[in-house]
This record gives structure tokens, C-alpha cells and sequence, in this order.
């Protein structure tokens, strides 16, 4: 559990003391929601209508963004053979980092969503549904992408590669979370969408450090 | 048993005596599979003719769901326990299963477009394949992605394995959400919901699909095998120039295209 906290804190302060790492993916995320308007137009009844799957693909795209920050950096300075040499598993190591990357980007991701629903007219009594399904949501996120960003370490093109693995794995998590914002925005009751979304992400809890811990002792052997 | 056929000569040896019959066997049957469902076959009451499309479409999808399946079980035995042969075997397959996969989106596509009004819906079945299809380009971009081919092999492998969730998906994709896409009438409890008379070409061709899977399959195995041999062989027959003379090291420089 030492091992597990001692990794978690490491990874949070040097995104925090790196800084901009957080601030390029909210930037990055804002600055994606604001080219709708000027794409689809500034009319108020389209851009609501769009609006949940406008927030949850920018979500989604910046998260994606931020995935070679996962173990990129380590792999390259040799970190990453003293975690799998620690008394730490590797699979509570990959929870460990996918925990912090969560912190440091999902996190803030969902808390300034509400700033960017009003920018594109989401309804408001849907504004909470939105928040609350990115923080059930973004874990997935987190979770799903350390696969890929295990599997493509020292790939050639590792950025293309990258998004070419986890866009197809991130569909139900799309599904789901702007279906829960758009049943809210609509007054059907998110609940079942919620449930799924919640599901999804629970699955991703022991799965994918299973998966990324194997596909990290492929890429140390 | 799988060790005494995962030594790769030995495979060499036997698939060059069994492809001829295969391949052969192949035309044979897809010849049939076709006069049957293009000509013997009666037109459907409500879909007509274009309900020729259906044998080519259903053992398509068929394959691309089998060929995903057979792709993650060899990465699974490649993983477990390292068969040389078992990881030939997934690469090979993978492409051959995105073209089924190609296949079945197109022909899927073309008869919507008369029938239900539209080339494409996003229903759960469609996306689901279409998902499928993006699960196979990954693995072969992943499995070519790096310069150590046995990395890329190895992490295909654990791709292919993550990708099976999916398979769940499109095959009750019909029965979990109300699509477009009809339900099962073959492969379900009880008996088939389709006339005999359509039955029997589709199973043909169904047939036929997977004798050229695997025929396919050989010939990509094979291909891949003695590609191997090749740069093994081309990899120990060259001498290492010498460093410090200007022309070898041009040569030196030149060398990994060669190689490529």
C-alpha cells in the first residue's frame, strides 16, 4: 500500500511542478469545444443539440492527448524497469499511475465542463448529469487508454498508433456518457445510462491493469 | 500434439502438400455456393432478388468474427506458450479477417441502401463490425509499428486478447438493442427461421468462406515463413564492412533499405 501511495503522490507532483502537462489538456479541451460554434453554427437550438457529444468527444480527445505522458517518460529514463523491479505488482503500479493521470486530467476536465456547457447552450438542468457523467466516465478513460499506451511503447509513430488502438475501445464509454447527458437534457432520466457508464468503468478497474501490466512486461523484456 | 505441428519445417513441409487440394477444393466449392445462391435459389417474397447479396454478406460476417476469434486464440497460444508458429499464425490471419470484415460492411451496405432506404445506420450491429473492423487495421498497425518484430508480435498479442470483448457484442448486439439490423435466423435456439431451400446455398458458401480462409491463411503463413528465411539468411551471408573506409560506410548507410 506504501509502494502504491508512494508511486500515486510521485506521479500527481510531477504533473503538478511540470504544470503545463494539466494546463495543454484543458487548454487543448477548450480550445476543441470552441471550434464547434464556428463549424456547425452559432444558432442556440442546434449547438444544444450536439452539445453533450461536442463535450464528451473534446473529453475524450484530450484524454487521449495526455496518454504518452503515462509511461512514455519513464520508459525513456529506465524508470520504468525499477517499478516492475519493486515489491509493488505491476498491475498495482499501472493502477497507481492511471489513478494520478486521472487525477491530474480527468479530473479537471469534468470540473471545468460546466464553464463550457453554458459556451455551447447544453440545457441546464443537464449540467450536472454532464459532470457527473465525466467523473464516473473519465476513470474509464484513464483505465482503457494505459492498454494502448503500454502496447505502443517504443512503436514507431507512437501518437497515430496510439489513437489508432484506443478511439474503437473508447465507443461504449462515448455511448454512454453523452447518452446520460442527453437523457437528462431531454427529461428521460439518465439512470440506466449511468448504470452502464458505471459498469464500464468498474470492468476497467481490474481489467486493463491486468492488460497494461502484461503489455508492459512485453515491452521491458 | 500442437508441439509436434508448431515446429515450422514441419509445417512448410506438410502445407505445401495440402494447399493444392485446398486451394482446388475452394474453387470448387465457392463455384457451387455461387450457382446455387445466384441461380438455383428462388428470389425472396418481399426482398427480391437482392436477397442474393445475403450469401455472400452473412458468410462474410461469419468470417470476420471467426477470423478475429481464430486471431486471438493463436495470440493467446503464442502468449502462453510461446509457439513460434502460433504467433506466424495470427499475423497472418489478420488481414484476411479485415477483408471479410470489408466484405461484409460493403455488401451490408449495398443491400440497405435498396431495402431499408440507406448505405448505413448507426445501429449496434453495423457499429459493432465497423468497431470490429477498426479492432483488426489496430492490430496490424500495432504489429507492424515496431522495428523488433517479435515486440510488435507480442503486443498484437495482448491486443488481439483485449479486443475479444468485442466479439460478445456483435453477436448479440440484435438481441440486446432494438436494431435495424434483423435478429438471428441461423445460429439460435431452436430451429433456423430461413427456408431450406435458401439454407442449404448459404451454408455452401458459408463452407466455401472458410475453406478460403484457410487456404489463405496457408499461403500468408507460408509467405511469411520464408520471408523469414530469407532475411536470416541475407542477414548471416553479408559481411560487415569495414568501418573506416569512406565507400563502406556509404554502403553501411545504404544497407538498411536493402534490407527493408
Amino acid at each position: 500500500m506504501a509502494g502504491f501511495l508512494g508511486l500515486f503522490r510521485r506521479d500527481l507532483r510531477l504533473a503538478m511542478r511540470q504544470g503545463s502537462d494539466t494546463g495543454l489538456v484543458l487548454a487543448f479541451y477548450v480550445l476543441a469545444v470552441v471550434l464547434f460554434p464556428f463549424g456547425v453554427g452559432p444558432e442556440p437550438e442546434v449547438l444544444g443539440r450536439v452539445a453533450a457529444g461536442i463535450l464528451w468527444v473534446a473529453a475524450l480527445l484530450a484524454a487521449l492527448l495526455s496518454l504518452d505522458r503515462l509511461f512514455q517518460p519513464d520508459f525513456e529514463d529506465g524508470g520504468l524497469d525499477l517499478i516492475a523491479l519493486s515489491p509493488l505488482p505491476l498491475e498495482f503500479a499501472v493502477l497507481a499511475k492511471c489513478a494520478a493521470h486521472w487525477v491530474s486530467t480527468g479530473l479537471p476536465l469534468a470540473l471545468v465542463s460546466p464553464a463550457l456547457a453554458l459556451v455551447v447552450d447544453v440545457e441546464p438542468r443537464a449540467i450536472g448529469s454532464l459532470v457527473l457523467s465525466l467523473l464516473i466516465g473519465t476513470p474509464g478513460l484513464s483505465l482503457i487508454g494505459s492498454v494502448a499506451a503500454a502496447l505502443t511503447l517504443g512503436a514507431r509513430r507512437q501518437g497515430v498508433l496510439l489513437s489508432l488502438l484506443v478511439l474503437p475501445l473508447y465507443v461504449p464509454l462515448l455511448i454512454f456518457g453523452a447518452g446520460a447527458v442527453e437523457a437528462a437534457a431531454l427529461g428521460t432520466g439518465p439512470r440506466a445510462d449511468f448504470l452502464l457508464l458505471g459498469a464500464l468503468t468498474l470492468a476497467a478497474l481490474p481489467l486493463c491493469p491486468w492488460a497494461s501490466a502484461a503489455a508492459l512486461r512485453q515491452a521491458l523484456e | 500434439m500442437i508441439s509436434r505441428f508448431a515446429n515450422p519445417a514441419r509445417f512448410i513441409r506438410i502445407s505445401a502438400a495440402v494447399l493444392p487440394w485446398c486451394s482446388w477444393l475452394t474453387l470448387l466449392v465457392i463455384a457451387a455456393g455461387l450457382y446455387l445462391a445466384l441461380i438455383a435459389a428462388p428470389p425472396d417474397y418481399q426482398q427480391g432478388e437482392a436477397v442474393r447479396i445475403m450469401y455472400v454478406h452473412v458468410p462474410a460476417a461469419w468470417m470476420a468474427l471467426n477470423g478475429y476469434l481464430f486471431v486471438a486464440v493463436a495470440s493467446g497460444v503464442a502468449l502462453v506458450w510461446r509457439h513460434p508458429l502460433a504467433e506466424v499464425a495470427a499475423r497472418s490471419a489478420a488481414p484476411i479477417g479485415a477483408a471479410f470484415t470489408f466484405v461484409c460492411l460493403t455488401t451490408g451496405s449495398l443491400w440497405g441502401r435498396p431495402m431499408w432506404g440507406t448505405w448505413w445506420v448507426w445501429d449496434a450491429r453495423l457499429t459493432s463490425v465497423l468497431v470490429l473492423f477498426f479492432l483488426y487495421l489496430g492490430y496490424i498497425a500495432l504489429v507492424n509499428g515496431f522495428d523488433d518484430p517479435a515486440r510488435g508480435g507480442r503486443a498484437g498479442s495482448v491486443l488481439a486478447l483485449v479486443g475479444v470483448v468485442n466479439l460478445p457484442i456483435i453477436k448479440f448486439s440484435v438481441d440486446w438493442w432494438n436494431t435495424l439490423h434483423q435478429p438471428a435466423s441461423v445460429l439460435r435456439f431452436g430451429k433456423p427461421t430461413i427456408a431450406l431451400s435458401m439454407l442449404v446455398p448459404l451454408l455452401v458458401m458459408a463452407l466455401g468462406f472458410m475453406l478460403l480462409f484457410l487456404t489463405l491463411l496457408l499461403l500468408r503463413m507460408r509467405a511469411e515463413l520464408n520471408q523469414r528465411k530469407a532475411l536470416a539468411l541475407r542477414l548471416n551471408s553479408r559481411p560487415l564492412p569495414a568501418p573506416t573506409r569512406p565507400r563502406a560506410e556509404a554502403a553501411a548507410s545504404a544497407r538498411p533499405a536493402a534490407l527493408r
